[in-house]
């Protein structure tokens, strides 16, 4: 990728400022795109229509949103700490965004071939809370405050399952590469037509799977475990003082994960880029395509959680975390590294 | 958990307590309401929390006081009271008029004819699925579960259209009056309504498959808000909120009113199935039965409704009861409504007033709140089900 901008771009910094600007781009577009699509599956899964009126089926809902947003006032509440409100939603950003430079979105493009991938990418997500609990802290008010508490120990919780996760997936790849763990996942090895993707590698692959999944929604404080915004409760959790375009930074934030989450989940299970009609559909761009389609799948799934289920209570969040998938990620751990031994 | 004895608690902060750390923890007062999303309406609920926990729970009320009473007396014209009894509780109108107007009628002596009498009958109890299909959606929306509100609601949409094609409002009726109706119904009321009987009896089934026996909505509700029977009682709880601790006590049976001395139905109780018998989902799942249990009254009353029948007795324009009082109760889909009317041969009511069941229901807020988490406060009231509108009238 790299290469082909300097090809015809002057080497230097304008590539190297083209070539990280792509993942941007990328969750702009999808944002745009996923915030419209959510009101569509809701509105479709509640017997109505959602937006109608903004262009064709209301494709341009969210543009529309995103220019009324801009125009809002930039309102700080009085006693709040000026400095951290207004801080937190740029760092929350910055972390999901940072994120994406270990995610291989096709086979010609990597933002940086780092040798410990999945490694920062759990580490820099971990700094979303930080920005929460600065939000929550910063905007004097006891509800954020709540909401804000709440997600630390969530976040802190449901890293633990994500991780142990992603290790037993190690444990098969042998590295920590995104890269190499979506190269060892090319061709149909199993039963002859199942693409050799790692969620097909051993039963305990879906468990983990499945445990994954329900850390990442965790992760991404969706629907059932989206107590840190949950606004029949916390009115508006750590986002209940912000408005206008900072409120609009936390909501791409939200959509911005549930794409990296769902494409770090991707990676690890579903081959990445790789098509799943093993040299069919083939080559860089359709590896875009592919990676981006399956993430789109996932995120798809998370809506329709979103728009079934309803909340589990705090303490309810906690009990699921260290009683049931922890001591199941563990247990699955062991078991794929069983398997690995025999096999 | 429960301290019936325990007063309106003045809100003192515990001093700040050292945790042996070198940290400090105090407890927290925190506003819940007049502007938040789930206390339906505009209730104020004062609650101090230690962590998420509850530790006092103080309601305060009266953001939509309107005068009912002091309006209804200066308003010169018993008919006009009437709008307002719609806007006390105003998502279950049909039944706050019926029992102004059988109140009144108790106190003029009036005898309306079968026919009035059966389509009263079914209008209440439209209106008392529909109050009760918005009680279950919303509860759900506190919880949660946004679908199951909007599922909801399409179904009390189709009972607000043939609200409509009989009164032309949806939402504030005026449509049961002193000796009679408004008007008579539409000639297509009976199979508009018999249809919506058939289209809504699977979907309880349905809403049941979606919310009620969902694993994450039971872990929510059972076991939270537990309201004993005695402590009910001594509340003076009724409606939905009593039979969910097991009372057996439905005005339609015990003190009947109207023909309702005429149908078959069961009183649905809470049994505790899903944790303990009071619980939050006990008393969501008495509204859920209840549904079903008023569906076969409308449906016996439309096989017996009679075809023919002047809808409006021959009143005087201007209503002068006798002088006396009344005190006549009816079951609202929120519990016990009565009304309390004096009489001094004048234009309008001497004194009047409304003991709301939203009100006596809201009462025991406090006493079954301590311990609870901030979440389950939203349960709670959610299950209690108030109507701002009634409770402060």
């Amino acid at each position: 990728m790299q290469q082909f901008l300097e090809s015809f771009l002057p080497a230097g910094p304008l590539v190297v400022f083209v070539f990280s600007i792509i993942p941007l781009m990328i969750i702009l577009v999808y944002a745009l795109f996923a915030i419209w699509l959510e009101r569509k599956v809701a509105g479709h899964m509640q017997d109505r229509l959602g937006p109608m009126r903004t262009g064709w089926h209301g494709w341009a809902q969210t543009i529309a949103d995103l220019l009324k947003m801009i125009q809002k006032e930039d309102i700080v509440p009085a006693k709040a700490d000026r400095f951290l409100f207004k801080l937190a939603p740029f760092i929350a950003f910055a972390a999901s965004y940072g994120a994406f430079v270990a995610i291989p979105l096709s086979s010609g493009y990597i933002g940086s071939m780092i040798d410990v991938g999945v490694f920062y990418i759990v580490a820099i997500t971990s700094l979303l809370s930080v920005s929460i609990i600065m939000a929550g802290w910063a905007s004097n008010n006891k509800w954020s405050l709540l909401g804000a508490m709440r997600t630390a120990a969530q976040t802190v919780s449901y890293e633990v399952p994500t991780v142990v996760t992603i290790l037993s997936v190690i444990i098969v790849t042998g590295t920590l590469n995104l890269m190499e763990v979506t190269e060892m996942q090319t061709g149909n090895a199993f039963l002859g037509f199942l693409p050799s993707w790692l969620i097909f590698h051993s039963p305990f692959m879906v468990i983990a799977f499945g445990l994954f999944f329900i850390a990442t929604l965790a992760e991404a404080h969706r629907v059932p475990f989206d107590l840190p915004e949950s606004e029949s409760e916390l009115v508006g959790g750590y986002q209940t003082e912000y408005s206008g375009m900072r409120w609009g930074l936390f909501m791409l934030t939200e959509y911005a994960d549930m794409l990296l989450l769902s494409l770090v989940g991707v990676t690890l299970f579903f081959g990445g880029w790789n098509s799943p009609f093993g040299s069919f559909m083939e080559g860089p761009l359709w590896g875009a395509f592919w990676m981006l389609l399956k993430g789109m799948i996932l995120v798809f799934v998370m809506m329709w959680l979103r728009w079934t289920l309803p909340r589990l209570r705090v303490d309810q969040l906690m009990n699921l975390c260290w009683k049931y998938l922890i001591p199941l990620s563990f247990v699955n751990l062991v078991l794929i590294a069983l398997w690995e031994m025999i096999f | 958990m429960t301290d019936v004895k325990e007063k309106g608690p003045e809100v003192t902060l515990t001093l700040p307590a050292d945790t042996g750390n070198g940290l400090k923890t105090q407890e927290m007062i925190i506003n819940m309401g007049p502007q938040h999303p789930s206390t339906h309406g505009v209730l104020r609920m004062e609650l101090t929390l230690n962590g998420e926990i509850v530790t006092k729970a103080i309601p305060h009320i009266g953001y939509l006081h309107r005068c009912f009473e002091k309006h209804s007396e200066a308003m010169n014209d018993y008919a006009k009271v009437i709008p307002y009894v719609d806007r006390m509780d105003y998502v279950a109108a049909m039944n706050n008029e019926l029992g102004y107007a059988i109140a009144m009628e108790r106190l003029m002596d009036i005898r309306v004819n079968d026919r009035v009498e059966y389509i009263r009958v079914i209008m209440a109890e439209l209106q008392r699925v529909a109050s009760h299909l918005l009680a279950i959606g919303t509860f759900g929306l506190d919880i949660g579960a946004f679908t199951p509100f909007l599922y909801c609601f399409i179904e009390r949409e189709k009972i607000l259209d043939i609200f409509e094609k009989a009164s032309g409002a949806r939402l504030l009726y005026n449509y049961i009056w002193i000796g009679g109706l408004m008007n008579d119904v539409p000639a297509d009321f009976k199979s508009d309504t018999a249809a919506f009987v058939k289209s809504f009896r699977p979907k309880i089934k349905e809403l049941n498959d979606l919310l009620s026996m969902n694993r994450i909505f039971i872990d929510r509700t059972a076991n939270i808000g537990v309201l004993p029977e005695k402590v009910a009682i001594n509340y003076g709880v009724s409606g939905p909120s009593l039979r969910g601790s097991g009372v057996k006590w439905d005005l339609r049976r015990d003190d009947p009113y109207s023909i309702y001395d005429r149908f078959e139905f069961d009183v649905i109780v809470g049994k505790g199935e899903m944790g303990t018998l009071g619980d939050c989902w006990d008393r969501y799942i008495v509204r859920v039965w209840e549904m079903e249990e008023s569906l076969k009254i409308i449906e016996q009353a439309l096989d017996s409704m009679p075809d023919d029948g002047d809808v409006q007795e021959a009143i005087p324009k201007k209503i002068r009861p006798p002088a006396g009082e009344i005190y006549c109760r009816t079951e609202t889909p929120r519990g016990e409504l009565g009304y309390y009317i004096i009489s001094d041969k004048s234009t309008s009511p001497y004194r009047i007033k409304a003991r709301a069941p939203s009100f006596v229901n809201l009462s025991v807020l406090p006493a079954i709140s301590i311990g609870a988490m901030v979440a389950d406060m939203v349960a709670i009231i959610g299950s209690i089900d108030i109507v701002l509108g009634e409770v402060d009238r």
